[in-house]
C-alpha cells in the first residue's frame, strides 16, 4: 500500500502524510521528525542538545521511512493507533511529564474563555492563582 | 460562587480559573452565563489541561502562587454545599482557606491534599493519548471508531473518571443516569481512590 495518506495527531495537531506500510505504521521520515520536533544527526535523533542514538535500531529509520511504534518506544511516548482510520496519536514523553508534575511547577496552557479570547497562565505570574476545573459531566 | 471570591478578593492579588472540561462551550453556556464570570472562565474541550496536571476527576482545584509553583496540589473541593451529602466535603472550611492564603501566605491542607503530584503511570498516559486518537475521530464523524478508543482510554485508566465520564455526553450518553450508577459502584470497588490514596501509593 505506497503512499496512502495517514494522519499523526500529537500535542493537540494532525499532520497528514505518506504512509508506506499499512502493516506496522511507517511513514514518511522528515515530515514525522519535524512535527515530534527532532532532527536526524550522526549522533542519533537529537533535539536541541538531546541526542538518542539509533544506531542499534536499523529497522527504525529505512529508505521505506520510519516505523512509527519503534519512534514511539524510543522516544518515550506512549501511542495509540487506529489502522482502519489511518491515525495515530502520541501521547505526552512519559518520563518528562512525570519530571515535570514532582517539579511542582504548574504547566503551562493557553486556553479560549467563552467569548473566544486566549489567555495563558503565565500572563497571571504575580497573583496567587486558583485553578478550577469542572465540568457540566 | 468563585465569582463571589473574585469579588471579595480580587484586590489582594487573587484570580480564580475556572475551566470546564465539557465537549463543546455550547454544553456549558448555559451555567457560565448564569455565573457572568469577570474573572477567566476557559473552556478545554481537548482536556490539554485535564492531562498536563494529572486530573482524574472534576471538581479538581489547585494553589498556583506567585512564582507559578503548585503550593496546593490537585484536590476535590466544593465552593457550596449543594452536594455536601453526597461527597461529604465541607465549602466552608476551604473558603476559608483560601481567605488565609491570600491574606496571610498560609497553606492550610489536610490528609485529602497529596503532598506532591505523583509522577503517571504507562497505562495512565496511554489512556490519554488514546482520548486525543477517539477524540479525533469523533470530530471527523467517524463515531464508532472513536467509541472504541474511548472505550480502551477508560480501560487503561479506570480511576480517570475525565475519561469513563468525561465521554459520555461525546456519545450521547446520560452521565447522570444508570451508567453514572455503575461507574460509582466500580470505583467504590477497586477502593475509592482519590488523588491523595493515589499520591500515597506511588510516592512510597
Amino acid at each position: 500500500m505506497a503512499n496512502a495518506s495517514f494522519t499523526m495527531i500529537e500535542n493537540g495537531r494532525s499532520h497528514e502524510i505518506a504512509a508506506t506500510s499499512d502493516s506496522n505504521p511507517r511513514l514518511e521520515t522528515e515530515p514525522v521528525l519535524e512535527a515530534l520536533g527532532w532532527t536526524r544527526k550522526t549522533e542519533g535523533l537529537c533535539r536541541g542538545d538531546v541526542c538518542i542514538p539509533i544506531a542499534g535500531r536499523p529497522d527504525l529509520i529505512t529508505s521505506e521511512g520510519v516505523d512509527l511504534v519503534g519512534l514511539a518506544e524510543v522516544l518515550g511516548r506512549p501511542i495509540a493507533i487506529d489502522r482502519e482510520e489511518s491515525v495515530a496519536s502520541f501521547g505526552a514523553e512519559t518520563a518528562a511529564h512525570g519530571a515535570q508534575l514532582a517539579s511542582g511547577i504548574a504547566p503551562d496552557f493557553t486556553l479560549p474563555d467563552w467569548t473566544g479570547k486566549e489567555h495563558s497562565l503565565s500572563s497571571f505570574r504575580g497573583k496567587k492563582v486558583l485553578l478550577i476545573a469542572y465540568a457540566s459531566w | 460562587m468563585w465569582q463571589a471570591l473574585y469579588e471579595e478578593l480580587g484586590s489582594e492579588g487573587f484570580v480564580p480559573i475556572s475551566i470546564a472540561l465539557d465537549e463543546s462551550l455550547e454544553a456549558v453556556r448555559p451555567y457560565i452565563e448564569k455565573a457572568a464570570p469577570t474573572h477567566p472562565s476557559l473552556i478545554d474541550t481537548e482536556h490539554v489541561v485535564a492531562h498536563r496536571y494529572g486530573m482524574i476527576n472534576v471538581p479538581t482545584l489547585v494553589w498556583i502562587d506567585e512564582e507559578g509553583k503548585i503550593v496546593r496540589p490537585n484536590t476535590a473541593e466544593y465552593g457550596t454545599d449543594t452536594f455536601l451529602q453526597f461527597h461529604g466535603r465541607e465549602s466552608g472550611p476551604f473558603l476559608d482557606a483560601v481567605r488565609a492564603w491570600v491574606k496571610t501566605g498560609e497553606i492550610q491542607r489536610d490528609e485529602t491534599v497529596p503532598s506532591q503530584m505523583p509522577p503517571p503511570t504507562e497505562d495512565e498516559e496511554l489512556a490519554r493519548a488514546e482520548w486525543a486518537l477517539a477524540w479525533f475521530l469523533h470530530q471527523r464523524g467517524s463515531s464508532e471508531a472513536a467509541g472504541r478508543h474511548f472505550d480502551r482510554a477508560g480501560e487503561l485508566s479506570p480511576n480517570d473518571w475525565t475519561i469513563r465520564r468525561g465521554s459520555m455526553p461525546i456519545r450521547g450518553q446520560n452521565p447522570m443516569g444508570p451508567e453514572f450508577f455503575e461507574l460509582f459502584k466500580d470505583w467504590e470497588a477497586r477502593g475509592k481512590e482519590t488523588y491523595a490514596s493515589m499520591a500515597e501509593k506511588r510516592l512510597n
